[in-house]
């Protein structure tokens, strides 16, 4: 955590410093203080794994994880996120083995071009972490804010009730 | 695209926060950012400061008083709203609309009061605002000063609020004895803006409506209540033949605007099918236990 935050923090449009953890890993970065999250991350962390669809909220392609909660990367400025702890794609595997949720993903055919995947699994790793007994109907409620140009819904919720089942039994669910 | 240039402060005290509102001409308050950080980057809007009040204690509380009036500070976010067990008890009405705001990760980020200060006319928060009569507690270096709902939207994203006033909470009165909510809209995906929406606030005793409020939003360019149908359900049980002349006068009532996603016949007709759905909805509450 920056030692601005118990003082007004004041940029006056040029660049401003920014302490933060990303996927464990406690980084500082100096940016233009109009940059947003997303762009921090993408640009000046090379983390490229978030992706940008629309830049205002609605199509979800670039949804992280910010202190435990789902938010949107791309309606942050990066000085927002100050002192916070962000999870990105990058950090869900572990050790070179997929997190459920990517090992579902691909099992399911949850991938088609792809570009979506990375929001669509942030959004549930987060709904799962908050509560892993999800029924299908609250998947298909909290997954609604993420949009898929490949139209692929019906198996991005397959492989999310698969990761479920996973987490649950060690069952994919794959037929 | 990306947001246009800016400077950027972030106060740790109200005070300093006030200050930087009082001597910039285009400062603008940033809280979860969720309505403005999409203005910025579409560049519909570019102000010169951004005075972020995420820092400032105190301002992410809900307080309940005893009457069970609630006041919701300027950083509660909507998910803070939607997961209060005392705003659920007490109104009813304001966690009835949190899960139709946006998506789980916009209000993650959003807050109830910036919702309310953007006042984008097809946002749930100021037609809940218009049905229970809340008060808009804004702030200044000049002090304090409590906007009665009714007179806080003026306009197309235009409120009562000055350019050097922070809106510091929103202040729900205590629901009256029998009164019963619900927030009902149509939107083309949930979580979308709604193409036609209703706070619906009903007081009944027994089986007679007492007071109605019927504030709509998405179809016009503010929240609006619709008196003359309110006026017609005062004294029914809300029975068809009372609806059938509310949904007349709603109709007859509302203006709204067209665009791609509808025509204002179809917003028209959507207004007059949420006020039958609503109201029914109310009615069928009637005599459970609150």
């Amino acid at each position: 955590m920056s030692d601005t935050m118990n003082e007004t923090h004041v940029a006056l449009g040029g660049d401003t410093t920014i302490s933060c953890t990303v996927n464990g890993q406690a980084v500082s970065v100096e940016v233009p203080v109009r940059t947003s999250l997303s762009d921090m991350l993408r640009s000046a962390l090379e983390l490229t794994g978030t992706h940008l669809g629309c830049e205002h909220g609605v199509c979800g392609a670039c949804t992280i994880v910010l202190d435990g909660a789902a938010v949107r990367s791309c309606l942050m400025l990066a000085v927002q996120a100050d002192g916070t702890e962000i999870r990105t794609i990058e950090g869900l595997a572990t050790d070179g083995t997929w997190h459920p949720i990517q090992q579902a993903m691909h099992d399911h055919h949850g991938f088609q071009c792809a570009f979506c995947s990375p929001g669509f699994m942030m959004t549930a790793v987060a709904m799962l972490e908050d509560d892993p007994n999800r029924t299908e109907a609250e998947i298909r409620e909290e997954l609604g804010g993420n949009l898929c140009r490949c139209t692929g819904y019906e198996s991005i919720i397959d492989g999310v009730l698969g990761a479920i089942a996973e987490m649950r039994d060690g069952d994919g669910g794959v037929a | 695209m990306k947001a246009p240039p800016f400077a950027y402060a972030r106060p740790t005290t109200l005070d300093s926060a006030l200050e930087l509102l009082a001597g910039n001409d285009d400062a603008k308050v940033l809280a979860g950012g969720q309505s403005l950080l999409p203005v910025m980057n579409l560049r519909l809007g570019a102000p010169a400061l951004l005075v972020d009040i995420s820092r400032i204690p105190m301002l992410d509380r809900i307080v309940v008083d005893d009457d069970g009036a609630v006041t919701i500070g300027a950083l509660v976010t909507h998910a803070a709203v939607e997961a209060s067990p005392e705003i659920a008890s007490h109104q009813p009405i304001v966690a009835a609309a949190a899960p139709h705001i946006g998506h789980r990760a916009i209000r993650n980020r959003g807050t109830c009061v910036g919702s309310i200060a953007h006042a984008d006319p097809a946002a749930e928060m100021p037609a809940v605002c218009l049905a229970t009569d809340a008060m808009m507690i804004a702030t200044s270096t000049r002090g304090d000063r409590a906007i009665p709902a009714a007179d806080f939207f003026t306009g197309f994203l235009e409120t009562d609020l000055a350019d050097d006033e922070l809106l510091a909470a929103v202040r729900f009165p205590a629901s009256p004895v029998g009164a019963r909510g619900t927030v009902v809209e149509v939107a083309r995906r949930h979580g979308d803006y709604a193409l036609a929406g209703l706070a619906c606030r009903l007081v009944f005793d027994g089986d007679t409506i007492t007071d109605a409020a019927l504030a709509y939003f998405g179809v016009g360019p503010h929240a609006q209540r619709v008196a003359p149908a309110e006026a017609a359900l005062v004294g029914t049980s809300g029975d068809d033949d009372a609806l059938d002349e509310a949904v007349r006068l709603v109709a007859a009532t509302l203006d709204p605007p067209a665009d791609v996603h509808g025509s204002a016949n179809y917003r028209r007709h959507l207004a007059g099918v949420l006020c039958r759905r609503a109201v029914t909805e109310l009615r069928s509450e009637t005599g459970e236990a609150r």
